[in-house]
C-alpha cells in the first residue's frame, strides 16, 4: 500500500485494509469492484504492456513506426474481439474489454487504436451486421491477427457529419460500384479488409472492400505530430466493383456505422484513463526525486496541488468508466452516456498529460518521457471518434431534446 | 506421465512492502499478488513438455495458501495446467517451508506423480527449501536450480544441467523426481484471455486440514521454525555530495573511501 507520505507514524495511523493505492493509482479501491476474471485480464494485459510495449514505444513514436510485430502477440493473448464468445474469441465482459483498452493506452494511444479498430470498428460490424459466411470467413482470422481491418467512414471533407458523405455505391447488375475517398483511416495501408460506408439510393450501407480489388488504393498520411506509432491512411475508390456478397446484409442506414463508433468510443473512455495513469506515475516519480530549492519537489505546495488534481481526475475517470462498463454489461448503456465518458476521460487524459509534461520541466520535452507522447497522441484521440464538441452536443441534445449540431 | 507443479502466490516485485503495525506480517491489503516467477518457469516447462511429447497425461497445479491464492492457481490453469489442488486452512497459515513440504507430501504421496516441478526459490521469503524438502520427504531424487531439463524418449529418465561455480554440472536420474527450476530454462508465455476464461471451468480441489489424515502429527513431529516478527530494513543513509574544484573533490573522495567506506 504505497503512500505519498512514508513517515512511519503516518503509515501506522492508516486504517488497515483500506487499500487505497496512490501509486498505481487506485485511490478509491476500484480494483476491489472488479471480478477476479477482470483483475486477471488487467494484470495480464498490463504485464504485456510493461514488458513488450513500453520498452519500444518511444522509439516507434520517434521514428513514425507502427510496431506491427506486436500484432501476433496481441492475437495470441486474445485481445481482438475479446467480448465475443464465438469464433475463437474469449467471451469477456465489457468491463474486462475496457480494462484491456486502459492498459493498452497506458502504453500508447496508437497501440490501443489498433486494437480498437480491429475489435470495435471491424470485428464488431461483421459480427453484428454480417452474414454467416462473412463471419466465418473473417472473424476467426481477425481474432488470430492474420487479417487486419480498417474502418472507412470519415471523408476528406469532414467527419462530424457522416450523413453528408460523398462516397457512393451504385447497384450495377448483381454487384455494387463504389466511388469516393475516405480519410484519417487507422490501419488503412496494412488492412486486408476495409469496412466502407457508402451512400446508396436506399441510404447508407456497409461494404467489405478487400485489398486487391481493382480500383481500390490506399496511401499513408505522413507528417503527423500525433499517433506516430500508428498507421493513418487515405482510401480511394475508383469505381471499385464489390459483390453483393460483400455487403453487410443487416446494416441499414447511418445507425449501423454509428453503433460501431459507440463501441470504439466506449473503449476510448477507458483508454483516456490509461494514458493519464502513465503520465501521473511519471510525474510522481520525478517529483519525488527532483530537488528544487533544497528539497524534493513533492514538498512544494504547488506540486502537491497538481498531483492531487491529477489523482482527482484519474479517480473520477476510473469510476465513470467502470459504471459505464457495468451498464454496457447489463445491456442498458445509452450512447449519450458513452459520449459523456469519452468526452470526460479523453479530456482528463489530455489535461493530466499536459500538466505532467509541464511538471517534468525541460526533460519533459524529450520522447524519453511519456507525457509529451501521450499529450500529442491525445490531440488525435480528442478529435477522432467524435470530437469533444460533438459529444458535448450529444449530451446537450439529451438534456434539452433539441439537436443543436 | 503425471506432472505436479507446486506454486506459491507472492507479492508482486513492483509493490511497496510495508510491515504491519503488529509486526507479524506484511500489510496485504491492496498489495498485488502474483505467481512466484520461478514457479512460472516450472509450469511453462510442464506445458512445453506436453507440447513436445505424447506421454504427458496430466499437469496438476498445487498451492498452499489463503482463499486469495485461488487467483494464482487460476493463472497457472490458464497457462496450461489441467486441474488444481488448493491446500487452504487457517491451520496452514503459519507453517514454515519444511512443515509445508510435509503437508504437501502427505497430500500427494499416493497420487503417483512422475515429475514434480517447482521454482528454485520464492521471491518473497526466499527460502528455496520446499522443493528439496518435498523430495526428501517423498524419498525422491532432486535436482536444484536446473538450467536445462530433458526427458528420455521412453519417459523413464531425465537429464538436467545445473550452473555451478565455473562449470555446468550435467546430471541424470530416473523418474519419479523433484526438479526446481532456475531462471532462463524456459521463456514464459502470457496466459491468453480465452484460456483465462476456460480456466474458470477447470476443476480445483480444496483440501483442508481435515482432509489430510494425521496432518497435525506429521507436521508437529518435524518441529520447525516460527516467524518471530518482521522488521522493515533500516533507512538508507543519505548520499554525500562533494563540492569544490575537481582536484579537491578527488582528494575528499579518496579520504572518504579510505576513512569512512574503508575500501581503499
Amino acid at each position: 500500500m504505497p503512500k505519498l507520505d512514508s513517515s512511519p507514524e503516518r503509515a501506522s495511523q492508516q486504517a488497515p485494509g483500506l487499500g487505497h493505492d496512490l501509486a498505481s493509482p487506485d485511490f478509491y479501491a476500484v480494483r476491489a469492484l472488479l471480478t477476479e476474471e477482470e483483475r486477471q485480464v488487467q494484470e495480464t494485459v498490463g504485464r504485456f504492456v510493461d514488458e513488450r510495449v513500453l520498452p519500444i514505444i518511444a522509439e516507434c513514436f520517434e521514428r513514425e513506426r507502427f510496431p506491427r510485430e506486436l500484432v501476433p502477440e496481441m492475437a495470441r493473448l486474445g485481445l481482438f474481439g475479446a467480448t465475443f464468445s464465438d469464433y475463437g474469441c474469449a467471451g469477456l465482459s465489457n468491463v474486462a474489454y475496457g480494462l484491456i483498452m486502459q492498459e493498452l493506452e497506458r502504453g500508447d494511444s496508437g497501440v490501443r487504436s489498433f486494437a480498437s479498430v480491429q475489435s470495435g470498428l471491424c470485428m464488431f460490424p461483421i459480427h453484428r451486421y454480417g452474414s454467416d459466411e462473412q463471419k466465418r470467413r473473417w472473424l476467426p482470422a481477425m481474432a488470430r491477427g492474420e487479417k487486419i481491418g480498417c474502418f472507412g467512414l470519415t471523408e476528406p471533407d469532414g467527419g462530424s457529419d457522416p450523413g453528408a458523405m460523398k462516397t457512393t455505391a451504385r447497384k450495377t447488375g448483381g454487384d455494387w460500384v463504389l466511388s469516393g475517398a475516405k480519410m484519417w483511416i487507422t490501419n488503412g495501408t496494412i488492412a486486408d479488409i476495409a469496412i466502407v460506408w457508402a451512400m446508396t439510393d436506399a441510404g447508407v450501407r456497409g461494404f467489405l472492400v478487400e485489398r486487391g480489388m481493382p480500383g481500390y488504393t490506399t496511401r499513408d498520411i505522413h507528417h503527423k505530430f500525433s499517433l506516430r506509432a500508428s498507421i493513418t491512411s487515405e482510401l480511394f475508390f475508383d469505381n471499385v466493383r464489390v459483390p453483393e456478397a460483400n455487403r453487410l446484409p443487416l446494416a441499414e442506414g447511418l445507425g449501423a456505422p454509428l453503433s460501431c463508433l459507440t463501441q470504439a468510443r466506449y473503449g476510448i473512455a477507458w483508454g483516456g484513463v490509461g494514458a493519464a495513469i502513465a503520465c501521473y506515475r511519471e510525474a510522481l516519480a520525478f517529483a519525488r526525486q527532483r530537488v528544487l530549492f533544497g528539497e524534493p519537489l513533492i514538498h512544494k505546495q504547488a506540486i502537491q496541488v497538481r498531483l492531487a488534481d491529477m489523482l482527482r481526475r484519474i479517480t473520477t475517470g476510473q469510476l465513470l468508466a467502470l459504471q459505464l462498463g457495468r451498464l454496457k454489461d447489463a445491456g442498458t448503456m445509452h450512447h449519450a452516456q458513452v459520449s459523456l465518458a469519452k468526452w470526460n476521460n479523453v479530456r482528463l487524459g489530455l489535461d493530466v498529460a499536459r500538466d505532467a509534461r509541464d511538471l517534468l520541466g525541460a526533460g519533459g520535452i524529450s520522447v524519453e518521457c511519456c507525457p509529451i507522447r501521450h499529450m500529442l497522441n491525445l490531440e488525435s484521440v480528442i478529435t477522432y471518434e467524435g470530437t469533444e464538441t460533438i459529444h458535448q452536443l450529444i449530451v446537450g441534445r439529451e438534456i434539452t431534446g433539441v439537436s443543436a449540431f | 506421465m503425471k506432472i505436479l507443479v507446486v506454486i506459491k502466490q507472492v507479492p508482486d516485485s513492483t509493490t511497496t512492502i510495508r510491515v504491519r503495525p503488529d509486526a507479524e506480517d506484511i500489510e496485504r491489503a491492496g498489495v498485488k499478488m502474483v505467481v512466484n516467477p520461478f514457479d512460472e518457469f516450472a509450469i511453462e516447462l510442464a506445458v512445453q513438455l506436453r507440447e513436445k511429447r505424447q506421454d504427458v497425461a496430466s499437469i496438476t497445479a498445487l498451492t498452499v495458501g489463503p482463499a486469495a491464492a485461488a487467483e494464482a492457481l487460476r493463472t497457472v490453469l490458464a497457462i496450461g495446467a489441467d486441474d488444481g489442488i488448493h491446500l487452504q486452512d487457517p491451520a496452514f497459515d503459519r507453517l514454515d517451508e519444511l512443515q509445508t513440504a510435509a503437508l504437501v507430501a502427505a497430500t500427494v504421496k499416493d497420487a503417483g506423480y512422475d515429475l514434480i516441478l517447482r521454482g528454485k526459490q520464492e521471491i518473497d521469503l526466499d527460502s528455496g527449501q520446499l522443493g528439496p524438502a518435498l523430495a526428501e520427504l517423498l524419498d525422491l531424487p532432486h535436482v536444484g536450480a536446473a538450467t536445462r531439463f530433458e526427458l528420455s524418449a521412453d519417459g523413464k529418465r531425465f537429464a538436467a544441467n545445473r550452473r555451478i561455480e565455473g562449470a555446468d554440472e550435467v546430471v541424470e536420474g530416473s523418474l519419479p523426481a523433484v526438479v526446481t527450476i532456475e531462471k532462463g530454462l524456459v521463456e514464459c508465455r502470457y496466459p491468453s484471455l480465452p484460456n483465462l476464461m476456460k480456466a474458470k471451468k477447470k476443476p480445483v480441489r480444496t483440501v483442508t486440514a481435515a482432509d489430510v489424515p494425521g496432518v497435525s502429527d506429521i507436521v508437529g513431529a518435524l518441529g520447525g521454525t516460527q516467524v518471530h516478527r518482521l522488521e522493515p530494513p533500516p533507512q538508507r543513509p543519505p548520499g554525500k555530495v562533494l563540492k569544490g574544484e575537481p582536484a579537491e573533490m578527488a582528494a575528499q573522495l579518496v579520504r572518504l573511501l579510505r576513512e569512512e567506506a574503508k575500501v581503499v
